[in-house]
């Protein structure tokens, strides 16, 4: 494939290893709480409370958390679905420039969009029931009126075969519903980078899938970020799954991002309290090991006007004083690149 | 049948491949590979075998959706009784213009409107002063009104009353009207008045309320809340009341009738109910799948909106079917309706020449009429609750 090539050798010259691709900066998003038969609102969902991180040239970061903990929001803020309340979300222009999405005129949009795409995590509803899968995947190139037919015919079929949908030919006039999840979650993979984009927001893309399916959807999407050079940020609730996809980790907890690192480092050295909770509740298939020792919990809390205190307070096993008194704590280096946002950890540390 | 092609090709392709490896043209064998894998591939859907043949792929992806749509309707016995009836009034339509092509029927006997029949059936009776049977007997005063009947008679003579209108005969099977003409040929030129007012209305009535529906539930916010508002009025304004004024102030023809009949529909409840669809359908992913691939609204509502709500629409428009024929049975029987021919207009002049309320003696002139206008209105009743199942899964029989 001769422009993935270009695009992969592109995306070396003009991305030194510590340029960030994106950047975002204290974003927040609430939504209304109305309750009642007059629908008077009576609080706010803090989805996402202040999050902060970068994503570089090529990076993935897996966003990891629970339900309800923001991550999906977060994502599609960044995919521009949704608009932010507060926060800026920066993006690195090809000449080196940072543009707020938020702030992008008509052209501006249309070039984000061809550099930004999505993965959606279910294969069965992502899809228009009603088109082929050569409509669904060429749809982005109609849009951005790229070549003709013939041109888009091509391009689909190279597509169809990268993702493994061979041969391209049969697949390219079937309809969704002759598909299997796998093979339209392939599909949706192929839509999301036949515009050869340099970010791709992946929101949990194999949670809907078969275990068996899941490892091979996982490959293509890592072997295709390799090869094309595109940043994700993987959105997931199964560290297995990032570990297996993402350069770093970060974890979510309540809007807040608790703590990030590389992944390897929050793997076997998890900081923060909600971190270790849910490494604990990985399951190891073995069953002479004694069982986890560390248990937190209660359920996860919805975000309604949280009061000024460490949001996992409710749930932390190791809470002191101060976790009740002051507000949520501040996420802070604690070395090696990782930031953990607890009164213990930094105390710990110095 | 067509697999068994597919695989007669197979076999066929499985010489030329054995060929290719054998031969020293490595080419052609891998040709010969690729061509057996797609022909594999096509027992499971269409193959692009030439990148210059779209339209007829497009053709055999829309007749394949068609057939497995058609395997669906045909258990459902409502729907095919609609369709049976729609096809017997259709053949009912265009029937008139074979007669008169091949000389079956004389125009100047057989038009609808300006036929005559000159040498009607007539019926022996005795003038009398009381009549006690009125098959044989007839009032002399009414003798004396009526020109047909020479003056010269006296009581008790006998003579042929001409029958006007006359039962059914073998030159007219549904027998005349008052005014002598043929009530098939009129029932059958009805039928076409019925089929073009029917249609018409409901194709604007699905363009309009396609369009406004899917526009409001997209863009929501103001242009929501104006088409909304203009739907709510057009719901409260009673229909037929409103016909009947606009038929009184103006003349009207029966593409006006088809006209506000659509707009009426369209803009009102047909546009909120596929406005509801189109929100259902605008909250699925893969609205925000074609927003993030830089999709504007106007793509959205073209390519995506408009087709998911499209056979909801399909339906809606039977049910205009239905109302429209209705309507105008109504108005022309009314006497608003500028038409030439159609069957609210045969009872009309039934009515009017009193014979309404002896339709049990003279049932050519009403039944038919009647019969028709609801026989045709239930069929695309029946038609749209046989597409029902078709669009709507879960009615489908397990």
């Amino acid at each position: 494939m001769p422009g993935a090539a270009q695009l992969s050798i592109q995306a070396e010259c003009t991305g030194s290893a510590e340029m960030a691709l994106l950047r975002v900066q204290g974003l927040r998003k609430r939504f209304p709480v109305t309750s009642g038969v007059l629908r008077r609102r009576t609080g706010h969902i803090h989805a996402v409370d202040g999050v902060d991180f970068e994503i570089e040239v090529g990076e993935s970061l897996g966003l990891v958390g629970e339900s309800g903990c923001g991550k999906s929001t977060t994502g599609r803020m960044l995919a521009c679905l949704d608009e932010p309340d507060e926060g800026r979300i920066l993006l690195t222009e090809d000449d080196g420039s940072e543009v707020d999405i938020a702030q992008l005129d008509t052209r501006g949009m249309t070039r984000f969009r061809r550099r930004v795409q999505m993965i959606f995590q279910d294969p069965y509803e992502s899809i228009n029931p009603r088109r082929t899968v050569f409509e669904t995947i060429s749809e982005s190139l109609g849009i951005h009126r790229m070549g003709g037919l013939r041109y888009r015919e091509e391009r689909v079929s190279q597509m169809l075969a990268r993702v493994g949908l061979t041969p391209p030919e049969s697949f390219m006039l079937r309809y969704p519903h002759e598909l299997s999840g796998g093979q339209r979650q392939r599909v949706a993979v192929a839509r999301a980078l036949i515009l050869q984009p340099q970010f791709v927001v992946a929101d949990e893309p194999t949670s809907m899938l078969d275990m068996s399916i899941r490892a091979s959807i996982m490959e293509l999407m890592s072997g295709l970020a390799r090869e094309l050079g595109v940043a994700y940020l993987y959105i997931t609730h199964d560290l297995a799954v990032a570990r297996y996809m993402c350069d770093r980790i970060a974890v979510m907890y309540l809007g807040k991002i608790v703590e990030t690192g590389r992944t390897e480092q929050i793997l076997s050295d998890p900081a923060h309290p909600y971190t270790q909770a849910l490494l604990s509740a990985v399951p190891i298939p073995d069953p002479s090991l004694p069982p986890p020792e560390l248990r937190i919990t209660g359920g996860v809390d919805k975000a309604i006007d949280p009061p000024p205190r460490c949001r996992f307070l409710d749930r932390c096993p190791q809470a002191v004083d101060i976790c009740s008194t002051a507000d949520h704590p501040p996420l802070q280096d604690t070395g090696g690149g990782r930031l953990v946002a607890c009164y213990l950890t930094t105390d710990r540390e110095g | 049948m067509a697999e068994k092609l597919e695989t007669a090709s197979e076999v066929d392709q499985g010489p030329q491949t054995v060929g290719g490896i054998g031969g020293i043209g490595g080419g052609d064998g891998v040709a010969g590979v690729g061509g057996g894998t797609a022909a594999g591939g096509g027992a499971a859907g269409p193959v692009v075998t030439s990148y210059g043949s779209w339209w007829r792929i497009r053709l055999s992806l829309l007749r394949r959706s068609v057939h497995d749509n058609w395997v669906i309707f045909r258990r459902n016995r409502m729907g095919i009784a609609g369709l049976v009836i729609i096809g017997f009034w259709m053949l009912m339509a265009v029937m008139p213009s074979l007669f008169f092509a091949t000389g079956f029927w004389n125009r100047a006997v057989y038009d609808p409107v300006t036929g005559l029949e000159t040498d009607p059936p007539t019926r022996t009776v005795i003038m009398v002063e009381r009549v006690t049977d009125p098959r044989t007997e007839i009032d002399r005063r009414a003798v004396l009104m009526d020109g047909r009947i020479p003056s010269d008679l006296g009581l008790g003579d006998t003579f042929e009353l001409p029958l006007q209108p006359a039962p059914p005969n073998s030159r007219h099977w549904l027998g005349t009207d008052p005014l002598g003409r043929d009530v098939l040929s009129q029932l059958m030129h009805g039928a076409r008045s019925s089929f073009f007012l029917g249609i018409l209305a409901a194709t604007v009535t699905v363009v309009i309320a396609t369009l406004v529906g899917s526009v409001a539930a997209y863009y929501g916010g103001v242009i929501d809340s104006l088409l909304m508002r203009l739907a709510d009025l057009l719901i409260m304004i009673p229909g037929l009341a409103l016909l009947i004024v606009i038929g009184s102030v103006v003349t009207f023809q029966l593409w006006h009738l088809a006209m506000v009949i659509g707009i009426l529909s369209g803009f009102g409840g047909t546009a909120v109910v596929l406005k509801s669809q189109a929100l259902a359908v605008k909250v699925k992913p893969f609205v925000d799948a074609a927003r993030v691939a830089g999709g504007t609204g106007r793509h959205i509502v073209l390519y995506h909106l408009i087709p998911s709500v499209m056979p909801l629409s399909v339906l809606y428009m039977m049910f205009t079917v239905t109302a429209a024929i209705q309507s105008e049975a109504v108005l022309s029987f009314l006497g608003l309706l500028n038409v030439d021919t159609s069957w609210g207009l045969m009872i009309q002049l039934a009515h009017t020449q009193g014979y309404l309320l002896q339709a049990g003696e003279f049932w050519w002139l009403v039944f038919p009429a009647g019969l028709a206008v609801t026989l045709l209105a239930m069929a695309f009743f029946l038609l749209g609750r046989g597409l029902d199942e078709v669009i709507n899964p879960r009615l489908r029989r397990r």
